[in-house]
């Protein structure tokens, strides 16, 4: 047992040991100058016992080993040739066994030995096991992983495998596996020794130890996989057993994880498919303390990258049931650890279901098997708090949808929801995010109504308030990317058949009224404008849908929109709701719907009237209610009188005079419609100009009155403007002379008060005039009616 | 040579999700030197990625536009034409190009950009040209049955504008072009 030394010592024994090795290896040398065999075996048995020490930890006694090796090469070439020593190397064998010390004799006698072999005065084997035995005297475990190790290497080209010069009879690979098997069997019950020794600290220290000692016992797989004419068929009946044997016997956690893991990177992945069943047999039997997460999951990606390589292999994944097995032996390492954090368990299922993506994508089935398992275990925590096990599962759910670009396939899944439901609220939101940025990403078009079903129950966290979770408490920048996602959403949701869609905006709308006051003004519109779009689509292509008429279907749609807008006002938002209304008045309008219309007008009036009141608010209302009845073709006369007669009522009672004059004017449109069968009443629209005049100079009257100066005559030229559009429309009530007197006024509004005799000019004034003149030299009907202008 | 992107109507996420891949895929960062828009994005998540193309970017107030503080209309100079910016809501009736022809007066510029109708036009009348880049999204309108994603790029240069539409129809990105010539002689039409 090695006492607790400290670095200094350490560095000093060292040295001393390299000391003693130089100083002996010197006189060796002179001795193998002089041929003195007798000298020669004294001094090299003297400078192997330096490797007898038990003060050096193995990186040091590494250093040590290491030099004596480069002098027992020299030895090597001496005990060759038979010529300098004068003795057979059957006898060179012999006497080299009685050296005193069994260190130094086992060093010599494998140098020897491997003279022997190469002298082929005896089969190569035969020399092996007798050397592989006798190193059984070392029992210490860092002079014993050494010297073996020497064994090994020394042995490495001599063994007796097919090819070599070395190849014995019929057996001959099976003679070579036995060696290496057994040296490596010794290996590890040395290396696994070290563990067992000295309280905690010093275990410590060990562990390190043993890691740095660890690729001794490992090369031997190496070998193992190396050797000529070990075929899958040893591989599976000898090879494999053997070692998985020791891997499992030796009970002892480093090397067990350290030794599978070389066996999964050393042997080809044919092999591992081939004994899948009894690697996984082993994995199930380790130590618990033993990571076999990681072993499996290196296990899965090693096949996952051989499935990849061809496409023939697949099949024999299928043959081996690879993935029953896998899928078997991952439920009894989680099953039987019963100490393994959920996290472990979840790391686990996301490595199979990675193997199951890459492996067998078209078997949804094998991937909802995987999520079937997850389930189960989740559903064995009372609740899922671990947020790396939580990550896990999210990496868990966004597996498919990374692999699967088309959404529905992941929709198809039966476990996908019940995974879903184990997580947190603030989990599953998230997770509902990255649904709906998987298929905004791939653009993908979700197209029945049972899609869009599930679809709406896996992001249920974001389409209204979960138990639990207040609505209030969420960051209002995060909840508006969310509530905008969800929206965007909704024009994904998509089908050609007007039957199919329908149900689809019945299913969304189900699902969007439960949101609440918060979530609608963002969810409301979109849905209301996939309606809309339907309506259009209904109204152009006729015929029936579900056994009943189109403009059966078209009223229940409004019905359906009416509604919907109507949800707006428990938030409140009046102006986004007149702004729907409006556009479901020209829908309906398009349809023929006189009364739909109608009605959609009265809603847009009423919020006008009772919601809107600020002032700007009311301009922008305005304008688009005047704009949107200006396009309205439906209405009968009675109808349509009461509807201008408001507008222009409204206009006219805006708050500032220039907003007054301009929704007015505005509203002179309303009475011509440019259209062959559109109203063209020209009276009505010289009242309204006449009106907005009023107003304007009423406007031009009080900035007179607050300012003591002139204000700017834009309004004046825009209704100027308007007189322009309605003359050369050819309205009669509209003469030249009106013109005229309108520019001259405008003339005079320019000329600044209080006798200051500046004229200002006006650009916009000026271009109209110039537009004037464009027209007068047009010559032909439009010159003609200019005529008369004079400027 | 300057680059203007004029472009708008998008109606994301009320109508559209998002503007046509192909699209997304032609506008670059750093090709465009100036990017008006006529209004109705409708989020700031469109505004911002629309300054990544061109941090100088110019936009008025559409009717369903989220930020309320978009100027209803607005002019800047570029190369020797100064242009004109308004949805054109505002304008009653809507995409009547008399009527257009009395903003474009009243704001004095010779070329006015407007939207609303989500129909592309390019219209030259005594006092300058009218362009309407349509609804770069293709999205629903009233308005307009057949909408077509579109958006357009002008070229100025001095005295010179040339308009590139592009309309994404039936799946192909379609451009075509016009030329604008200003006399050098100030504020006559070009």
């Amino acid at each position: 047992m090695r006492a607790l030394a400290g670095v200094e010592d350490e560095e000093k024994w060292l040295a001393e040991g390299i000391a003693g090795i130089q100083h002996n290896a010197f006189f060796m040398h002179r001795a193998l100058d002089a041929n003195n065999l007798r000298e020669v075996l004294k001094y090299s048995a003297l400078m192997l016992s330096e490797l007898r020490t038990s003060k050096l930890s193995p990186q040091k006694y590494y250093d040590l080993y290491m030099r004596a090796f480069d002098q027992l090469r020299q030895l090597e070439i001496f005990f060759k040739d038979e010529s300098r020593h004068g003795l057979p190397v059957v006898d060179l064998y012999e006497l080299v066994q009685h050296a005193g010390n069994i260190l130094p004799r086992m060093y010599l006698l494998c140098t020897v030995g491997s003279v022997y072999i190469k002298s082929k005065q005896a089969p190569s084997k035969d020399v092996l096991k007798d050397l592989v035995e006798m190193c059984r005297g070392v029992q210490h475990p860092i002079r014993g992983l050494f010297l073996r190790s020497y064994l090994a290497q020394v042995s490495r080209d001599k063994l007796p495998e097919i090819g070599s010069d070395y190849e014995g009879d019929a057996n001959t690979v099976m003679d070579a596996v036995e060696f290496v098997l057994q040296n490596f069997t010794e290996m590890n019950k040395l290396w696994v020794r070290i563990q067992h020794q000295g309280p905690g600290t010093v275990r410590e220290k060990q562990e390190k130890e043993r890691n740095e000692l660890r690729d001794l016992v490992g090369k031997n797989l190496h070998v193992l996989g190396q050797i000529e004419g070990v075929d899958l068929e040893m591989y599976k009946e000898t090879v494999l057993p053997r070692v998985l044997e020791q891997v499992v016997n030796c009970k002892d956690k480093l090397a067990q994880y350290y030794l599978m893991e070389c066996i999964i990177q050393v042997f080809p992945d044919e092999y591992h498919l081939q004994t899948l069943e009894a690697l996984l047999a082993a994995c199930t039997q380790l130590m618990p303390t033993v990571d076999t997460k990681i072993v499996l999951t290196q296990l899965m990606d090693r096949l996952s990258n051989y499935a990849a390589s061809s496409p023939d292999v697949l099949h024999e994944f299928l043959q081996v049931e690879a993935f029953a097995k896998l899928s078997n032996a991952i439920g009894k390492v989680i099953d039987t650890q019963l100490e393994m954090p959920i996290v472990g368990a979840m790391t686990l299922f996301v490595s199979l279901l990675t193997f199951t993506l890459r492996v067998h994508p078209d078997r949804l089935d094998y991937v909802d098997q995987v999520l079937g398992a997850c389930v189960v275990k989740l559903s064995s925590v009372p609740k899922l708090e671990d947020s790396r096990a939580m990550k896990q599962v999210v990496a868990l759910l966004s597996a498919p949808l990374e692999k699967y670009s088309d959404i529905v396939t992941a929709l198809t899944l039966s476990n996908y929801p019940r995974v879903m439901d184990h997580l947190d609220d603030g989990t599953n939101k998230v997770m509902a995010m990255l649904i709906i940025q998987s298929i905004m990403k791939n653009d993908s078009c979700i197209s029945t109504a049972d899609k869009v079903e599930v679809l709406f129950e896996l992001i249920k966290g974001l389409i209204k308030d979960l138990d639990g979770t207040n609505v209030e408490e969420l960051d209002e920048e995060d909840f508006q990317e969310e509530q905008n996602s969800v929206a965007r959403l909704i024009h994904m949701l998509d089908n050609e058949e007007p039957e199919e869609m329908l149900k689809i905006i019945y299913v969304v709308r189900k699902h969007l009224m439960t949101g609440g006051p918060q979530r609608l003004p963002f969810t409301v519109p979109p849905l209301v404008f996939s309606a809309v779009r339907l309506v259009r689509q209904l109204e152009a292509q006729g015929g029936n849908i579900a056994g009943e008429d189109v403009p059966a279907t078209l009223r229940k749609i409004f019905q359906i929109l009416n509604q919907t807008i109507e949800a707006l006002s428990s938030v409140p938002c009046p102006e986004l709701a007149l702004r729907l209304y409006l556009q479901c008045a020209e829908a309906a309008s398009d349809c023929d719907l006189e009364p739909v219309a109608y009605e959609f007008f009265t809603q847009a009036f009423i919020l006008y009237e009772e919601e809107i009141a600020d002032s700007k608010a009311q301009v922008t209302a305005i304008h688009l209610i005047v704009g949107t009845l200006q396009r309205i073709n439906v209405f009968g006369v009675e109808n349509r009188d009461t509807l201008t007669h408001k507008a222009t009522g409204y206009s006219a009672r805006l708050l500032k005079k220039p907003d007054q004059c301009r929704a007015v004017y505005a509203c002179s449109h309303l009475f011509w419609v440019d259209d062959p069968e559109g109203i063209k009443d020209g009276e009505r629209v010289l009242l309204c100009l006449r009106r907005a005049l009023r107003i304007a100079n009423a406007a031009q009257q009080m900035v007179n009155a607050t300012r003591g100066s002139s204000g700017p005559v834009t309004l004046f030229v825009e209704i100027l403007n308007k007189y322009i559009y309605f003359f050369e429309k050819g309205n009669p009530h509209i003469t030249p002379s009106d013109i005229q007197s309108l520019i001259e006024l405008i003339n005079t509004e320019m000329l600044s008060d209080n006798g200051n005799t500046t004229i200002h000019s006006d650009p916009f004034f000026s271009s109209t005039l110039r537009y004037i003149r464009f027209q007068k030299q047009k010559g032909g009907v439009m010159g003609e009616k200019y005529d008369s202008i004079k400027l | 040579m300057v680059l203007v992107l004029a472009l708008g109507d998008l109606h994301v996420p009320h109508r559209a999700a998002d503007l046509p891949p192909k699209f997304k895929s032609m506008l670059v960062p750093g090709k465009i030197q100036h990017i008006i828009c006529t209004g109705n994005l409708c989020i700031k998540e469109i505004h911002d990625y629309l300054k990544t193309i061109c941090p100088d970017l110019h936009i008025v107030r559409g009717e369903f536009d989220e930020d309320a503080r978009y100027p209803e209309n607005k002019t800047l100079t570029i190369g020797q034409f100064k242009l004109g910016l308004c949805h054109g809501h505002q304008v009653i009736p809507w995409g009547d190009l008399d009527s257009l022809a009395m903003l474009q007066r009243q704001l004095g510029v010779d070329i006015l950009v407007t939207g609303h109708t989500h129909q592309f036009t390019a219209y030259k009348h005594e006092g300058g040209v009218v362009i309407n880049p349509g609804s770069a999204t293709g999205a629903y309108s009233s308005i307009n049955q057949d909408v077509n994603p579109s958006f357009v790029l002008m070229d100025i240069d001095g005295f010179r504008a040339v308009v590139y539409v592009y309309e994404l129809i039936d799946g192909e990105v379609k451009v075509d072009k016009i030329e604008f010539k200003k006399p050098p002689t100030s504020n006559s039409a070009p």
